[in-house]
C-alpha cells in the first residue's frame, strides 16, 4: 500500500515541469543515459564521453593533474572562508590569525587545511609535470598545452608565495624579504643587478619596488600580496585551467598509441 | 639525532620531507613502468592489446567514479592532517629582528642554495627564467616522435636522463639540502649536529684567473675569464656538432641549426651549476669571470 503511494508520488514529482526543467535525462543504466550524463552536464562536459581503458589506470596518470585541480577548488573554498575573518592590514592581520586559532569555531583546522592543501598543490603540480614528461604527453599535438601547464606551475608557486606573507609573522615576512630581494638583483631592472645602477635604478624605482609597493616589506606589500593571492592570480589560474582542460579534452586523454 | 627530529617538524618542514619522498617514489614508478614497456617492446608485444586505443570505456561512471573517490580521499587526508598538525605561526613580524637563518619558502630553497655558488642575478633571476623558458621550449626542441603517451627510456634516452637529472637532482636535492642541511649563517650542518648561531667558518675563495697568476680584477683577468666562459659554451656546442656531423647523424639533420643551438645552450647552462658547485667545493673557486658590472 505504502509502496504504491511512494511510486505514485515519485512519478508525480519526476514528471512535473519543474523537475524536467532541471534534470534533463533519465537516471538509468542505458548507454544513452550515461553518454548524456557527461554531454548534458555543465560540470562534467569537460570530459570526453569515453576514453581508452589504460588512461584510467592510476599507475599511468598517478591522478596528479586531477588532484591539483581538486586542490585548487578546495583552496578557493577554504580561502573564501578565511577571507571572512581576515583584514589585510599590518595592525590586524596577525591578530586575525590568532583569532582563527583561539576564538573562531574550527578556525584552526580551517587554517591548517588551507596551508597544508596549498603545500600539497605545489607538490602535486610538480609531480604532474614529471609524469607528463615521462609519458611524453607533451608531444604533438599537445605542445601548447604543455606551455599552459608551465604557466600554471609558475602561477601555483606564486599563489603559495603571496600567501606566505598574509600571516604577517616572522616566518612569512622574512621569507618574502629573502624572495623579493632576489628581484632587486634583476639585470637592468633591479638596483643591485648588473647594469641596474647605470640605468638609474634605485631601491625606490626598480622592479622590487613595484612588487612590494615600497622599498621594504611593509603595509603596501601586505595589501599587494593579499590582492594577488585572493583575486588576481586565482583569476589567471581559473582561466588557464579552463583552457588546459579544454585542450586535454580536444586532443584526447594522453596515450595515443 | 634529536636535532633531526626537531628540524623535521619545524615550520613547514614535514611538507618538504613528504615532497622528497613523493617525488622519488613516483620516479621509481615511472622508471619501472618504462623498463617494463621497453622489455615488452623488445619481445615484440607492443603495443599491448588493451592499449591500442580501441578499448574504450565510458567516462560516466568509470572515470567520474574514480575522480570522486580521489577527491574524497584527499579531503579526508587533509582533514586528518589539519587536525593532527598545526600550521606554523611565529611571532609578530618585526623588521628589526632578522631570523638566522632566514629562508625563502621551501620551493625556492633550491634557488637560495644556488646563492652559495652564484651571484643573486644568476641564482635568483637568470636561472629561474632559464628554467621557465627551457621547460616551455621542451615540446619544440624534442622532435623525437617516439614515446608519445607511454613510459619508455630506450626510445628517449637523452630526454629522459637530462630531465630527470635536472628535476630529481638539481631541483629536488638542492631544496632538501637547503631545508635540512643549512643552518645558522647558511652553514652546512649534518642532521645530528646542533646549529651554532656563533659559528664562523673562515673561507678563502679564489677567482679562476688567480690560479693562473692573473689578477681577476684587472683587464687581462676580465678578458681571460670572459674567454673561458665563451669557450665553455662554444666548445660545448661545436664538439658534439662535429662528432654528430661526422657520423652523419639523422638526429642532427632533423633538429636543424636553431634547435641544436637552443638545446645545447640550455643543456650547458644546466650543467654549469654542478660544475660551479664542484669547483667551489673542491677548489674554493668563487668567480670564473669578473667584470666591473657583473661576476660569473
Amino acid at each position: 500500500m505504502d509502496k504504491e503511494k511512494d511510486e505514485k508520488i515519485k512519478r508525480y514529482v519526476t514528471s512535473s515541469q519543474i523537475w524536467k526543467s532541471i534534470f534533463r535525462r533519465k537516471h538509468d543504466d542505458t548507454k544513452r543515459s550515461r553518454v548524456l550524463a557527461v554531454v548534458g552536464n555543465f560540470f562534467l562536459h569537460l570530459h570526453p564521453v569515453s576514453l581508452s581503458r589504460h588512461a584510467l589506470a592510476l599507475k599511468y596518470t598517478w591522478c596528479m593533474g586531477g588532484i591539483t585541480f581538486f586542490l585548487f577548488l578546495f583552496l578557493t573554498v577554504t580561502g573564501v572562508y578565511l577571507m571572512f575573518y581576515y583584514h589585510p592590514s599590518i595592525g590586524e592581520a596577525y591578530w586575525d590569525i590568532k583569532d582563527l586559532h583561539y576564538s573562531v569555531p574550527f578556525g584552526k583546522i580551517l587554517r591548517n587545511i588551507h596551508r597544508w592543501g596549498g603545500h600539497l598543490m605545489v607538490i602535486t603540480v610538480m609531480v604532474h609535470m614529471y609524469r607528463v614528461f615521462m609519458t611524453g604527453s607533451y608531444k604533438a599535438p599537445r605542445e601548447f598545452n604543455w606551455l599552459i601547464g608551465v604557466g600554471l606551475l609558475v602561477l601555483t608557486l606564486l599563489l603559495s608565495f603571496t600567501g606566505y606573507l598574509l600571516t604577517w609573522d616572522q616566518l612569512g615576512m622574512w621569507a618574502i624579504t629573502v624572495g623579493t630581494n632576489m628581484a632587486g638583483a634583476t639585470p637592468l631592472l633591479g638596483h643591485e643587478g648588473p647594469f641596474g645602477e647605470q640605468l638609474g635604478m634605485t631601491a625606490h624605482n626598480d622592479v622590487r619596488f613595484a612588487l612590494l609597493g615600497g622599498s621594504s616589506v611593509g603595509a603596501n606589500a601586505l595589501l599587494r600580496a593579499y590582492v594577488w593571492h585572493c583575486i588576481a592570480i586565482p583569476l589567471f589560474v581559473a582561466l588557464l585551467i579552463g583552457v588546459h582542460l579544454w585542450r586535454v579534452r580536444k586532443d584526447g586523454f594522453s596515450g595515443s598509441l | 639525532m634529536s636535532n633531526i627530529i626537531h628540524i623535521l617538524f619545524l615550520k613547514d618542514n614535514e611538507v618538504i620531507a613528504l615532497f622528497g619522498i613523493a617525488v622519488f617514489f613516483f620516479a621509481v614508478v615511472a622508471f619501472r613502468e618504462a623498463i617494463k614497456n621497453d622489455r615488452l617492446q623488445k619481445q615484440g608485444k607492443w603495443p599491448p592489446e588493451e592499449q591500442s586505443g580501441k578499448d574504450k570505456v565510458l567516462t560516466w561512471p568509470f572515470l567520474v567514479r574514480k575522480e570522486f573517490l580521489v577527491a574524497i580521499f584527499v579531503t579526508a587526508g587533509l582533514l586528518v592532517w589539519g587536525v593532527l598538525r598545526n600550521a606554523p605561526l611565529e611571532e609578530f613580524a618585526d623588521p628589526n629582528i632578522t631570523p638566522n637563518p632566514s629562508k625563502a619558502p621551501w620551493y625556492f630553497l633550491g634557488l637560495q642554495e644556488m646563492l652559495v655558488y652564484f651571484d643573486p642575478w644568476i641564482a635568483g633571476v637568470l636561472f629561474p627564467l632559464l628554467i621557465i623558458v627551457g621547460l616551455m621550449a621542451i615540446p619544440y626542441i624534442d622532435i623525437n616522435p617516439k614515446g608519445s603517451g607511454y613510459y619508455t627510456i630506450r626510445e628517449r634516452k637523452f630526454a629522459v636522463s637530462v630531465f630527470s637529472f635536472g628535476f630529481l637532482f638539481l631541483w629536488v636535492i638542492l631544496i632538501v639540502v637547503g631545508v635540512f642541511f643549512r643552518g645558522t649563517g647558511w652553514l652546512w650542518y649534518w642532521p645530528w649536529q646542533e646549529w651554532d648561531p656563533h659559528a664562523i667558518v673562515a673561507e678563502t675563495n679564489y677567482d679562476f684567473t688567480q690560479f693562473l697568476g692573473i689578477d681577476s680584477r684587472s683587464v687581462s683577468g676580465s678578458i681571460t675569464g670572459g674567454s673561458v666562459v665563451t669557450l665553455y659554451y662554444l666548445l660545448g656546442m661545436v664538439i658534439p656538432y662535429v662528432i654528430m656531423k661526422a657520423r652523419n647523424s639523422n638526429n642532427l639533420q632533423k633538429l636543424g641549426l636553431i634547435r641544436y643551438i637552443t638545446v645545447s645552450f640550455l643543456f650547458w647552462s644546466m650543467i654549469g651549476l654542478p660544475i660551479k658547485m664542484f669547483l667551489r667545493l673542491i677548489f674554493q673557486m668563487k668567480y670564473i669571470w669578473v667584470t666591473p658590472w657583473f661576476n660569473i
